[in-house]
């Protein structure tokens, strides 16, 4: 649905020329929530604002929808503009304006007669939850409901992408999470595409499907979320998927509970998608006569299922514990007995 | 006891004067909005980076604010003596005052207009255009709304200056309380006279940085 080729941003300035966005190519399926997270001077900003022609692009082409929005005029591209919504890391609302005014706002700019604005925006305070607040200032109102002013905003004129720079990054943990629920809620209702900048792992844990890494204005790895979890190849990739799960290459201090002893054998789970949300420590126990002892892990829920990986301690008779490994392959997670640590 | 303290001013003359003030004040105001707001404008929009980013005509308005600025007031009155004549059809009573006024005062308020785009939120902005707004589109409902606390703070600074330049207008016979003060009161000795000018001067300007304060204060809701 969104298909990038080959973009670049050069910027020249007096002292160097930066290249902020080199050479870029991605295609965005309809209906997915895609990320691009980088660390800052990445060129995540300048690549989003590359896609709705904020910043022109020195070289590539962007199609939306087989719109080749890189090739419109400039009145073309203001009517193009209106189908894809955009949030700010700052929410940019109108301090003049109420909250309904604020959502009334792009509709006034397509041109919609009062009477429909007004059923467009009581809905869109609705669904974003601001029942009750029409009529507040934003200077009135927290960081949270700022931004689902924003979002409620930029959904006025039915968008069929909507882009996110940063739009959490200004938010507290636990706004940070009720903003992404409600993303993934629009997501699910509306089935639109979202692009989602963001220099947080857990933005992209929680609701992304698949992601981009962006580096010094290039794409270093790109694909399921899940995968660049569990197999991350470059090196931006490794160092984001390690800010979530500190406990992995620990493993030394399994060092003492791994022994000869063949009525205990310490073992790797390593969950990947959709098993993970089973019970199956407690399934393992019922079903089988063996004694587990958890010894350290870390999983995560992302949009496609959770990953992670989960060492335990088995005790038991030698064949049952070779039995439950096999049960446990056997319902989707991988098992890798460890024998010793090097 | 007033007709003891002040026994050459005549309350006539006083309202007659006060009225001129008033009218001068308030038409120039006007003048002086419509014409500061559109060279605040072109000064902003022709900008490095802005929406009508022109060097040329950046350049050319920037010359004539700042010329037209540094003109004492005075001077400015006699330097437009033709134009008045030939716009106005006199150089003498309050109407004969206006040009000179909005051209004074429209070059000091356009700097403020200009100040004041400038405090406006870029992000705004930049969200305005990605929803697809035109350029009238972002001044009408962007840019004036959002700056309009700081426009109306500075038309009351310029509102205050119009009303010394009123009465300094009076010099040349332009009517008002600076005209009375200078002619009936300096003139004839008569200091009462000058004093009760003075007086309803100041008590105008209060009430304009009072009204000013009011507006500006109920409109920023930031
Ligand atoms: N208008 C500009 N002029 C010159 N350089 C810029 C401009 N905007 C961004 N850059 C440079 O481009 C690079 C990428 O910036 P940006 O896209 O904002 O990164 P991010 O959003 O990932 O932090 C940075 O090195 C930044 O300094
Ligand atoms: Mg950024």
């Amino acid at each position: 649905m969104i298909s990038i080729k080959g973009l670049s941003k050069l910027y020249k300035t007096k002292h160097q020329d930066v290249k902020a966005v080199d050479n870029v190519s991605l295609d965005i399926k309809k209906g997915e929530i895609y990320g691009v997270i980088g660390y800052s001077g990445a060129g995540k900003s300048t690549f989003i604002r590359l896609i709705n022609r904020l910043e022109e692009p020195s070289n590539g082409e962007v199609l939306i929808n087989d719109t080749n929005i890189t090739g419109l005029s400039v009145g073309k591209l203001r009517k193009e503009r209106q189908k894809i919504g955009m949030i700010f890391q700052h929410f940019n609302l109108l301090w003049s304006r109420t909250v309904y005014d604020n959502i009334a706002f792009p509709l006034e700019i397509a041109g919609v007669p009062s009477r429909e604005r007004r059923d467009t925006v009581l809905e869109l305070i609705e669904l974003v939850g601001l029942k009750g607040r029409e009529q507040a200032y934003p200077s009135q109102l927290s960081g949270g409901q700022k931004q689902r002013v924003g979002i409620a905003r930029a959904l006025a004129n039915d968008p069929d992408v909507l882009l996110c720079d940063e739009a959490t990054s200004a938010l507290d943990p636990e706004t940070t999470d009720d903003i992404l629920d409600l993303l993934v809620s629009i997501n699910e209702k509306l089935n639109l595409t979202i692009i989602m900048i963001t220099h947080e792992m857990h933005v992209i844990q929680k609701i992304c499907h698949r992601v981009a890494v962006m580096d010094q204005g290039k794409v270093v790895e790109h694909g399921d979320v899940l995968d660049v979890f569990v197999k991350p190849q470059s090196k931006t990739a490794k160092r984001f998927v390690q800010q979530l799960s500190p406990l992995e290459h620990k493993q030394d201090t399994l060092h003492r509970f791994i022994t000869k002893d063949e009525n205990s054998e310490v073992v790797k789970l390593h969950f990947i998608g959709n098993d993970a949300k089973r019970a199956l420590i407690t399934d393992v126990i019922k079903r089988f006569d063996i004694e587990v002892n958890i010894l350290q892990g870390s999983i995560s829920p992302t949009q496609e299922g959770a990953y992670g990986t989960l060492y335990v301690e088995l005790k038991g008779a030698a064949n049952t514990i070779q039995e439950t490994t096999q049960y446990i392959r056997t319902s989707g997670v991988e098992v890798e007995v460890i024998r010793d640590v090097t | 006891m007033l007709r003891e303290w002040f026994p050459n001013v005549n309350m006539e003359d006083m309202w007659t004067a006060t009225y001129e003030t008033l009218y001068m004040t308030i038409i120039s105001v006007i003048g002086t909005l419509i014409l500061g707001i559109i060279l605040g404008l072109l000064l902003f929009l022709t900008e490095k980076n802005n929406l009508w980013q022109n060097r040329f005509l950046n350049s050319i308005t920037a010359a004539v604010v700042n010329i037209f600025r540094a003109i004492p007031f005075i001077i400015l009155i006699l330097l437009l003596f033709p134009f008045t004549d030939f716009l106005m059809g006199t150089i003498r009573g309050p109407n004969a005052a206006l040009p000179a006024l909005i051209i004074g005062a429209a070059p000091f308020y356009a700097r403020l207009v200009e100040i004041a785009f400038k405090e406006v939120d870029k992000g705004v902005i930049e969200a305005a255009k990605s929803m697809g707004a035109k350029t009238h589109t972002i001044i009408f409902k962007v840019l004036l709304p959002e700056s309009m606390p700081a426009l109306i703070s500075g038309l009351t600074v310029t509102a205050i200056a119009l009303i010394s330049y009123t009465a300094m207008a009076g010099v040349i016979g332009a009517g008002g309380l600076g005209d009375l003060a200078y002619m009936k009161g300096f003139q004839r000795r008569d200091n009462d006279v000058v004093f009760a000018c003075t007086v309803f001067i100041v008590v105008i300007v209060f009430i304009f940085q009072f009204i000013g304060d009011a507006l500006s204060r109920k409109l920023d809701k930031r």
